[in-house]
Protein backbone atom coordinates (compact mmCIF):
# COMPACT_ATOMS: atom_id res chain seq x y z
CA UNK A 1 0.00 0.00 0.00
CA UNK A 2 2.75 2.17 1.14
CA UNK A 3 4.93 1.46 -2.39
CA UNK A 4 1.32 2.06 -4.45
CA UNK A 5 1.28 5.78 -2.45
CA UNK A 6 4.58 6.64 -2.41
CA UNK A 7 4.85 5.85 -6.59
CA UNK A 8 2.23 8.54 -6.94
CA UNK A 9 -0.89 6.25 -7.57
CA UNK A 10 -4.01 8.49 -6.42
CA UNK A 11 -5.21 7.00 -3.20
CA UNK A 12 -9.04 7.09 -4.51
CA UNK A 13 -7.39 4.29 -6.98
CA UNK A 14 -5.79 2.54 -4.86
CA UNK A 15 -8.50 2.04 -2.60
CA UNK A 16 -10.94 1.64 -5.54
CA UNK A 17 -9.29 -0.69 -8.03
CA UNK A 18 -6.75 -2.00 -5.41
CA UNK A 19 -8.88 -2.84 -2.15
CA UNK A 20 -12.18 -2.99 -3.08
CA UNK A 21 -11.45 -4.82 -6.62
CA UNK A 22 -10.19 -7.14 -4.78
CA UNK A 23 -12.79 -7.63 -2.13
CA UNK A 24 -15.30 -7.64 -5.08
CA UNK A 25 -13.46 -10.79 -6.40
CA UNK A 26 -13.49 -12.93 -2.75
CA UNK A 27 -17.41 -12.94 -2.71
CA UNK A 28 -18.19 -14.41 -5.99
CA UNK A 29 -14.98 -16.79 -4.94
CA UNK A 30 -16.74 -17.61 -1.44
CA UNK A 31 -20.11 -18.19 -3.23
CA UNK A 32 -18.22 -21.01 -6.04
CA UNK A 33 -16.65 -22.42 -2.74
CA UNK A 34 -13.24 -21.82 -3.92
CA UNK A 35 -12.37 -19.21 -0.55
CA UNK A 36 -13.53 -20.25 2.80
CA UNK A 37 -14.55 -17.95 5.62
CA UNK A 38 -11.30 -17.84 7.09
CA UNK A 39 -9.76 -16.56 4.32
CA UNK A 40 -12.74 -14.23 4.04
CA UNK A 41 -12.24 -12.92 7.20
CA UNK A 42 -8.34 -12.72 6.45
CA UNK A 43 -8.90 -10.56 3.33
CA UNK A 44 -11.45 -8.25 5.12
CA UNK A 45 -8.80 -7.66 7.85
CA UNK A 46 -6.35 -7.06 5.33
CA UNK A 47 -8.40 -4.70 3.55
CA UNK A 48 -8.67 -2.61 6.85
CA UNK A 49 -5.21 -3.05 7.45
CA UNK A 50 -4.44 -1.10 4.06
CA UNK A 51 -6.92 1.57 4.53
CA UNK A 52 -5.53 2.27 8.02
CA UNK A 53 -2.32 3.08 5.93
CA UNK A 54 -3.48 5.60 3.57
CA UNK A 55 -6.20 6.77 5.87
CA UNK A 56 -3.84 10.18 6.56
CA UNK A 57 -4.29 11.04 2.90
CA UNK A 58 -7.75 10.36 2.32
CA UNK A 59 -10.10 13.40 2.13
CA UNK A 60 -13.94 13.16 1.33
CA UNK A 61 -14.94 12.30 -2.07
CA UNK A 62 -12.16 10.28 -3.00
CA UNK A 63 -14.16 7.16 -1.91
CA UNK A 64 -17.80 6.80 -2.75
CA UNK A 65 -19.86 4.62 -0.93
CA UNK A 66 -22.56 2.11 -2.45
CA UNK A 67 -25.28 3.50 0.21
CA UNK A 68 -25.83 3.06 3.68
CA UNK A 69 -27.17 0.04 5.52
CA UNK A 70 -28.33 -0.76 9.12
CA UNK A 71 -27.96 -4.07 10.10
CA UNK A 72 -29.26 -6.47 13.10
CA UNK A 73 -29.96 -9.40 14.43
CA UNK A 74 -33.92 -9.45 15.28
CA UNK A 75 -35.30 -9.20 18.94
CA UNK A 76 -34.84 -12.66 20.85
CA UNK A 77 -32.00 -13.72 19.33
CA UNK A 78 -28.44 -13.38 20.37
CA UNK A 79 -26.78 -14.93 17.32
CA UNK A 80 -24.62 -12.56 15.80
CA UNK A 81 -21.61 -14.50 13.65
CA UNK A 82 -23.59 -14.54 10.29
CA UNK A 83 -24.83 -11.24 10.69
CA UNK A 84 -21.26 -10.01 11.37
CA UNK A 85 -19.91 -11.98 7.95
CA UNK A 86 -22.53 -9.95 6.30
CA UNK A 87 -21.95 -6.43 7.87
CA UNK A 88 -18.24 -6.94 7.05
CA UNK A 89 -18.46 -8.26 3.50
CA UNK A 90 -20.55 -4.98 2.62
CA UNK A 91 -18.33 -2.93 4.54
CA UNK A 92 -15.91 -4.33 2.34
CA UNK A 93 -17.67 -4.03 -0.85
CA UNK A 94 -18.16 -0.54 -0.36
CA UNK A 95 -21.14 0.02 1.74
CA UNK A 96 -21.30 1.67 4.47
CA UNK A 97 -22.32 -0.36 7.51
CA UNK A 98 -24.50 0.41 10.95
CA UNK A 99 -24.17 -2.42 12.82
CA UNK A 100 -26.58 -2.42 15.76
CA UNK A 101 -26.00 -6.29 17.51
CA UNK A 102 -28.02 -8.82 18.03
CA UNK A 103 -31.41 -9.09 20.07
CA UNK A 104 -32.90 -5.46 18.31
CA UNK A 105 -36.47 -4.74 18.82
CA UNK A 106 -38.45 -3.53 16.41
CA UNK A 107 -38.55 -0.12 17.65
CA UNK A 108 -35.08 -0.22 18.01
CA UNK A 109 -34.88 -0.86 14.31
CA UNK A 110 -37.20 2.10 13.44
CA UNK A 111 -35.13 4.53 15.66
CA UNK A 112 -32.26 3.51 14.30
CA UNK A 113 -33.57 4.17 10.47
CA UNK A 114 -34.96 7.55 11.50
CA UNK A 115 -31.14 8.62 13.33
CA UNK A 116 -29.18 6.86 10.61
CA UNK A 117 -31.44 7.36 7.17
CA UNK A 118 -30.16 4.75 5.95
CA UNK A 119 -30.60 2.90 1.53
CA UNK A 120 -31.28 -0.57 3.43
CA UNK A 121 -31.70 -2.29 6.56
CA UNK A 122 -30.62 -5.78 6.90
CA UNK A 123 -32.25 -8.06 9.62
CA UNK A 124 -30.72 -11.58 10.70
CA UNK A 125 -32.25 -14.59 12.78
CA UNK A 126 -30.90 -17.69 13.31
CA UNK A 127 -34.09 -19.08 15.31
CA UNK A 128 -37.32 -20.51 13.92
CA UNK A 129 -38.90 -18.89 17.16
CA UNK A 130 -37.20 -15.47 16.06
CA UNK A 131 -38.69 -15.91 12.39
CA UNK A 132 -42.07 -13.93 14.06
CA UNK A 133 -39.84 -11.06 15.20
CA UNK A 134 -38.49 -10.63 11.83
CA UNK A 135 -42.18 -10.43 10.26
CA UNK A 136 -43.04 -8.13 13.43
CA UNK A 137 -40.14 -5.45 12.67
CA UNK A 138 -40.79 -5.82 8.84
CA UNK A 139 -44.20 -5.04 9.22
CA UNK A 140 -43.02 -1.46 11.67
CA UNK A 141 -40.65 -0.83 8.98
CA UNK A 142 -42.57 -0.83 6.35
CA UNK A 143 -46.00 0.92 8.32
CA UNK A 144 -43.37 3.82 9.63
CA UNK A 145 -41.03 4.20 6.71
CA UNK A 146 -40.61 5.04 3.09
CA UNK A 147 -38.17 4.40 0.31
CA UNK A 148 -35.81 2.17 3.01
CA UNK A 149 -35.33 -1.24 1.39
CA UNK A 150 -35.56 -4.27 3.81
CA UNK A 151 -33.11 -7.43 3.34
CA UNK A 152 -33.78 -10.77 5.15
CA UNK A 153 -31.54 -13.65 6.43
CA UNK A 154 -30.55 -16.03 8.61
CA UNK A 155 -30.36 -20.20 8.64
CA UNK A 156 -34.47 -20.95 8.97
CA UNK A 157 -35.42 -17.85 6.40
CA UNK A 158 -36.02 -18.91 2.99
CA UNK A 159 -36.83 -16.39 0.06
CA UNK A 160 -40.91 -17.49 -0.09
CA UNK A 161 -40.91 -16.50 3.64
CA UNK A 162 -38.94 -13.40 2.89
CA UNK A 163 -41.72 -12.36 0.58
CA UNK A 164 -44.32 -13.35 2.47
CA UNK A 165 -43.81 -11.00 5.72
CA UNK A 166 -42.90 -8.47 2.94
CA UNK A 167 -39.17 -7.81 2.90
CA UNK A 168 -37.62 -6.44 -0.59
CA UNK A 169 -35.02 -9.52 -0.69
CA UNK A 170 -33.46 -12.40 0.85
CA UNK A 171 -30.29 -14.07 0.98
CA UNK A 172 -28.51 -17.45 1.51
CA UNK A 173 -25.31 -16.27 2.59
CA UNK A 174 -22.63 -13.40 2.83
CA UNK A 175 -21.54 -12.96 -0.85
CA UNK A 176 -25.25 -13.21 -2.00
CA UNK A 177 -26.13 -10.25 0.83
CA UNK A 178 -23.31 -8.30 -1.05
CA UNK A 179 -25.04 -8.63 -4.87
CA UNK A 180 -28.23 -7.93 -3.25
CA UNK A 181 -27.52 -5.02 -1.86
CA UNK A 182 -26.18 -3.77 -4.86
CA UNK A 183 -29.13 -5.01 -6.95
CA UNK A 184 -31.66 -3.29 -3.80
CA UNK A 185 -29.47 0.30 -4.87
CA UNK A 186 -29.35 -0.28 -8.57
CA UNK B 1 -21.57 -42.31 25.02
CA UNK B 2 -24.87 -41.15 24.91
CA UNK B 3 -26.30 -40.67 21.28
CA UNK B 4 -29.21 -38.67 20.67
CA UNK B 5 -30.19 -39.31 16.79
CA UNK B 6 -31.52 -35.82 15.13
CA UNK B 7 -32.41 -36.77 12.27
CA UNK B 8 -36.48 -35.81 13.07
CA UNK B 9 -36.26 -32.30 13.04
CA UNK B 10 -38.18 -30.00 10.92
CA UNK B 11 -35.27 -27.92 9.53
CA UNK B 12 -34.05 -30.45 7.78
CA UNK B 13 -35.11 -31.26 4.32
CA UNK B 14 -38.41 -33.64 3.85
CA UNK B 15 -39.20 -33.26 7.41
CA UNK B 16 -41.56 -30.38 7.66
CA UNK B 17 -43.79 -31.62 5.09
CA UNK B 18 -44.06 -35.05 6.65
CA UNK B 19 -44.90 -33.47 9.77
CA UNK B 20 -47.51 -31.10 8.21
CA UNK B 21 -49.11 -34.07 6.29
CA UNK B 22 -48.93 -35.89 9.68
CA UNK B 23 -46.77 -38.98 7.43
CA UNK B 24 -46.15 -41.49 10.33
CA UNK B 25 -44.52 -43.69 7.93
CA UNK B 26 -41.70 -41.54 6.91
CA UNK B 27 -41.28 -40.57 10.96
CA UNK B 28 -41.20 -44.24 11.86
CA UNK B 29 -38.51 -45.09 9.30
CA UNK B 30 -36.03 -42.35 10.47
CA UNK B 31 -36.79 -43.44 14.10
CA UNK B 32 -36.17 -47.18 13.25
CA UNK B 33 -32.74 -46.50 11.37
CA UNK B 34 -31.49 -44.56 14.11
CA UNK B 35 -31.89 -46.29 16.99
CA UNK B 36 -30.26 -49.80 14.40
CA UNK B 37 -27.67 -47.43 13.68
CA UNK B 38 -27.32 -47.17 17.75
CA UNK B 39 -28.97 -44.03 18.90
CA UNK B 40 -30.10 -44.14 22.69
CA UNK B 41 -32.38 -41.08 22.09
CA UNK B 42 -34.59 -39.86 19.01
CA UNK B 43 -34.53 -35.96 19.18
CA UNK B 44 -38.30 -34.24 17.86
CA UNK B 45 -38.05 -30.81 16.87
CA UNK B 46 -40.53 -29.02 14.45
CA UNK B 47 -39.83 -26.04 15.91
CA UNK B 48 -40.24 -24.26 12.03
CA UNK B 49 -44.17 -24.80 12.28
CA UNK B 50 -44.70 -22.59 14.65
CA UNK B 51 -48.47 -22.30 14.60
CA UNK B 52 -48.82 -26.13 14.94
CA UNK B 53 -45.91 -27.19 17.48
CA UNK B 54 -48.27 -27.60 20.05
CA UNK B 55 -49.96 -30.32 18.25
CA UNK B 56 -46.97 -31.75 15.75
CA UNK B 57 -44.56 -32.01 18.54
CA UNK B 58 -46.89 -34.81 20.63
CA UNK B 59 -47.89 -36.55 17.69
CA UNK B 60 -44.28 -37.07 16.37
CA UNK B 61 -43.16 -38.60 20.67
CA UNK B 62 -46.14 -40.77 19.33
CA UNK B 63 -44.92 -42.08 16.52
CA UNK B 64 -41.43 -42.30 17.50
CA UNK B 65 -42.26 -44.40 20.39
CA UNK B 66 -44.75 -46.46 18.55
CA UNK B 67 -42.09 -47.65 16.01
CA UNK B 68 -39.00 -47.98 18.10
CA UNK B 69 -38.36 -48.76 22.07
CA UNK B 70 -36.31 -45.70 22.73
CA UNK B 71 -37.26 -42.13 24.73
CA UNK B 72 -37.22 -38.80 22.98
CA UNK B 73 -34.74 -35.83 23.05
CA UNK B 74 -37.58 -33.28 23.11
CA UNK B 75 -36.23 -30.23 21.52
CA UNK B 76 -38.44 -27.24 21.64
CA UNK B 77 -37.93 -23.43 23.85
CA UNK B 78 -42.05 -23.56 23.46
CA UNK B 79 -43.42 -24.72 26.89
CA UNK B 80 -47.05 -25.49 25.81
CA UNK B 81 -45.38 -27.90 23.10
CA UNK B 82 -42.98 -29.60 25.32
CA UNK B 83 -45.78 -29.98 27.78
CA UNK B 84 -48.09 -31.28 25.40
CA UNK B 85 -45.07 -33.95 24.19
CA UNK B 86 -44.20 -34.97 27.65
CA UNK B 87 -48.02 -35.51 28.26
CA UNK B 88 -47.85 -38.61 25.88
CA UNK B 89 -44.53 -39.57 25.90
CA UNK B 90 -43.37 -42.82 27.54
CA UNK B 91 -40.05 -43.74 29.90
CA UNK B 92 -37.40 -40.82 30.63
CA UNK B 93 -37.66 -37.69 28.37
CA UNK B 94 -34.90 -35.71 27.49
CA UNK B 95 -35.79 -31.94 27.69
CA UNK B 96 -33.84 -29.86 25.00
CA UNK B 97 -33.74 -27.29 26.64
CA UNK B 98 -33.06 -24.77 29.52
CA UNK B 99 -30.51 -22.14 30.19
CA UNK B 100 -29.67 -19.56 33.05
CA UNK B 101 -32.10 -16.92 31.12
CA UNK B 102 -35.14 -16.14 34.09
CA UNK B 103 -38.18 -16.20 31.65
CA UNK B 104 -36.83 -19.62 30.40
CA UNK B 105 -35.75 -21.28 33.35
CA UNK B 106 -38.67 -20.38 35.13
CA UNK B 107 -40.99 -21.70 32.37
CA UNK B 108 -38.72 -25.05 31.54
CA UNK B 109 -37.79 -26.09 35.31
CA UNK B 110 -41.70 -27.16 36.43
CA UNK B 111 -42.07 -29.20 33.26
CA UNK B 112 -38.55 -31.12 34.62
CA UNK B 113 -40.18 -31.67 37.76
CA UNK B 114 -43.08 -32.74 36.90
CA UNK B 115 -42.05 -35.16 34.46
CA UNK B 116 -39.14 -36.21 36.02
CA UNK B 117 -37.40 -35.54 32.86
CA UNK B 118 -32.89 -34.94 31.72
CA UNK B 119 -32.77 -31.15 30.84
CA UNK B 120 -30.10 -30.46 28.71
CA UNK B 121 -28.74 -27.00 30.06
CA UNK B 122 -27.13 -24.44 27.90
CA UNK B 123 -24.58 -22.14 29.49
CA UNK B 124 -26.49 -18.51 29.03
CA UNK B 125 -27.94 -16.41 31.17
CA UNK B 126 -29.41 -12.68 30.63
CA UNK B 127 -26.27 -11.12 31.34
CA UNK B 128 -24.03 -12.61 28.89
CA UNK B 129 -26.24 -13.99 25.74
CA UNK B 130 -23.86 -16.51 24.46
CA UNK B 131 -20.40 -16.11 26.36
CA UNK B 132 -17.30 -15.89 24.24
CA UNK B 133 -14.99 -16.99 26.87
CA UNK B 134 -14.69 -19.96 28.70
CA UNK B 135 -14.70 -18.58 31.93
CA UNK B 136 -17.65 -16.80 31.57
CA UNK B 137 -19.46 -20.13 30.49
CA UNK B 138 -17.76 -22.31 33.07
CA UNK B 139 -19.54 -20.03 35.63
CA UNK B 140 -22.57 -19.91 34.14
CA UNK B 141 -22.52 -23.72 34.07
CA UNK B 142 -21.43 -24.04 37.76
CA UNK B 143 -24.32 -21.45 38.71
CA UNK B 144 -27.43 -23.00 36.42
CA UNK B 145 -25.81 -26.59 38.22
CA UNK B 146 -26.17 -25.44 41.54
CA UNK B 147 -29.99 -23.72 40.96
CA UNK B 148 -31.22 -26.83 39.11
CA UNK B 149 -30.00 -29.26 42.38
CA UNK B 150 -31.16 -26.71 44.34
CA UNK B 151 -34.64 -27.06 43.05
CA UNK B 152 -34.59 -30.79 43.06
CA UNK B 153 -33.12 -31.80 40.04
CA UNK B 154 -30.55 -35.08 40.39
CA UNK B 155 -27.10 -34.15 39.16
CA UNK B 156 -27.74 -36.91 36.95
CA UNK B 157 -30.25 -36.05 34.74
CA UNK B 158 -28.45 -32.87 33.99
CA UNK B 159 -26.99 -32.40 30.65
CA UNK B 160 -24.46 -29.00 30.19
CA UNK B 161 -24.43 -28.11 26.90
CA UNK B 162 -21.14 -25.88 25.92
CA UNK B 163 -22.56 -23.96 23.15
CA UNK B 164 -20.47 -25.25 19.81
CA UNK B 165 -19.45 -22.42 17.55
CA UNK B 166 -17.90 -22.09 14.40
CA UNK B 167 -14.00 -22.06 14.70
CA UNK B 168 -14.10 -20.29 10.78
CA UNK B 169 -15.10 -16.97 12.69
CA UNK B 170 -13.33 -17.12 15.65
CA UNK B 171 -10.49 -19.35 15.83
CA UNK B 172 -10.70 -20.13 19.55
CA UNK B 173 -14.52 -21.67 19.67
CA UNK B 174 -13.46 -25.00 19.53
CA UNK B 175 -10.67 -24.49 22.40
CA UNK B 176 -13.48 -22.76 24.53
CA UNK B 177 -15.76 -25.67 24.09
CA UNK B 178 -12.67 -28.40 25.43
CA UNK B 179 -12.17 -25.88 28.11
CA UNK B 180 -15.46 -25.21 28.67
CA UNK B 181 -16.46 -28.80 29.43
CA UNK B 182 -13.35 -29.97 31.19
CA UNK B 183 -13.72 -26.75 33.89
CA UNK B 184 -17.43 -28.15 34.80
CA UNK B 185 -16.52 -31.97 34.70
CA UNK B 186 -13.34 -30.47 37.07
CA UNK B 187 -16.37 -29.04 39.63
CA UNK B 188 -19.03 -31.74 39.21
CA UNK B 189 -17.77 -34.90 38.01
CA UNK B 190 -21.45 -36.53 37.58
CA UNK B 191 -23.03 -34.12 35.69
CA UNK B 192 -23.59 -35.35 32.25
CA UNK B 193 -22.81 -33.01 28.83
CA UNK B 194 -24.59 -33.16 25.62
CA UNK B 195 -24.26 -31.15 21.98
CA UNK B 196 -24.39 -30.61 18.32
CA UNK B 197 -21.39 -30.46 16.79
CA UNK B 198 -22.25 -29.71 13.61
CA UNK B 199 -22.07 -26.13 14.19
CA UNK B 200 -18.04 -26.35 14.76
CA UNK B 201 -17.19 -26.78 11.01
CA UNK B 202 -19.33 -24.08 9.40
CA UNK B 203 -17.47 -22.07 6.60
CA UNK B 204 -15.10 -24.97 6.28
CA UNK B 205 -14.66 -27.86 3.78
CA UNK B 206 -14.77 -31.47 4.42
CA UNK B 207 -16.80 -31.01 7.85
CA UNK B 208 -16.99 -34.46 8.60
CA UNK B 209 -13.80 -34.39 9.25
CA UNK B 210 -13.61 -31.66 11.76
CA UNK B 211 -17.02 -32.74 13.13
CA UNK B 212 -15.28 -36.51 13.67
CA UNK B 213 -11.85 -34.57 15.01
CA UNK B 214 -13.56 -32.91 17.57
CA UNK B 215 -16.16 -35.17 19.07
CA UNK B 216 -12.87 -37.15 20.10
CA UNK B 217 -11.20 -34.31 21.36
CA UNK B 218 -14.46 -33.27 23.53
CA UNK B 219 -14.37 -37.04 24.66
CA UNK B 220 -11.22 -36.58 25.98
CA UNK B 221 -12.25 -33.21 28.12
CA UNK B 222 -15.05 -35.20 29.27
CA UNK B 223 -17.80 -35.13 26.55
CA UNK B 224 -20.44 -38.23 27.10
CA UNK B 225 -23.17 -36.89 25.08
CA UNK B 226 -24.25 -36.14 21.65
CA UNK B 227 -26.86 -34.76 18.93
CA UNK B 228 -25.69 -36.18 15.70
CA UNK B 229 -26.70 -38.33 12.31
CA UNK B 230 -25.99 -42.09 14.32
CA UNK B 231 -26.12 -43.12 9.98
CA UNK B 232 -22.99 -41.09 10.15
CA UNK B 233 -20.57 -44.16 10.11
CA UNK B 234 -17.51 -41.98 10.25
CA UNK B 235 -18.55 -40.12 13.49
CA UNK B 236 -20.29 -43.34 15.33
CA UNK B 237 -16.07 -45.63 14.27
CA UNK B 238 -14.38 -42.24 15.69
CA UNK B 239 -16.79 -42.39 18.84
CA UNK B 240 -16.51 -46.15 19.36
CA UNK B 241 -12.88 -45.97 18.79
CA UNK B 242 -12.43 -43.16 21.35
CA UNK B 243 -14.37 -44.86 23.83
CA UNK B 244 -11.90 -47.54 23.72
CA UNK B 245 -9.11 -45.39 24.16
CA UNK B 246 -10.23 -43.95 26.58
CA UNK B 247 -11.85 -46.67 28.50
CA UNK B 248 -14.87 -45.91 28.86
CA UNK B 249 -15.70 -49.08 27.06
CA UNK B 250 -14.63 -51.99 29.12
CA UNK B 251 -12.69 -54.87 27.24
CA UNK B 252 -14.04 -52.70 24.42
CA UNK B 253 -17.18 -54.66 24.43
CA UNK B 254 -19.26 -52.06 22.22
CA UNK B 255 -15.83 -51.18 20.02
CA UNK B 256 -15.85 -55.06 18.76
CA UNK B 257 -19.67 -55.52 18.53
CA UNK B 258 -19.42 -52.25 16.24
CA UNK B 259 -16.36 -54.17 14.19
CA UNK B 260 -18.88 -57.30 13.17
CA UNK B 261 -21.49 -55.54 12.59
CA UNK B 262 -19.36 -54.00 9.67
CA UNK B 263 -20.12 -50.61 11.21
CA UNK B 264 -16.47 -49.54 11.88
CA UNK B 265 -14.58 -47.69 8.89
Amino acid sequence: MREAYESGIDVSVIVQDGLIEAMNIIGPKMASGEMFVPEVLLSAETMRAGLEVVKPYLSAGDVSTLGKVVIGTVEGDLHDIGKNMVAMMLESSGFEVVNLGTDITPEDFLKAVEENKPDIVGLSALLTTTMQAMRKTVTLLKEKTSNVKIMVGGAPVNDAFAREIGADGYAPDAAGAVQLAKQLMA
Amino acid sequence: MLIVGEKINSSLKGVTEAVKSRDAEFVRNLAIMQTEAGADYIDVNCGTLIDEEVEALPWLVKTVQEAVDRPCCIDSPNPAALSAALRVHKGKALINSITAEKERYDAILPLVREYGAGIVALVMDDEHGMPKDAGTRIEIGWRLIERLLKDGVPIGDIYIDPLVQPISTNGNMGVIVLETIKGIKDAYPDVHFMCGLSNVSFGLPKRALLNSTFIALCMMAGLDGAIINPGNRRMMSVIRAAEALLNKDKYTVNYLKAYRSGVLE
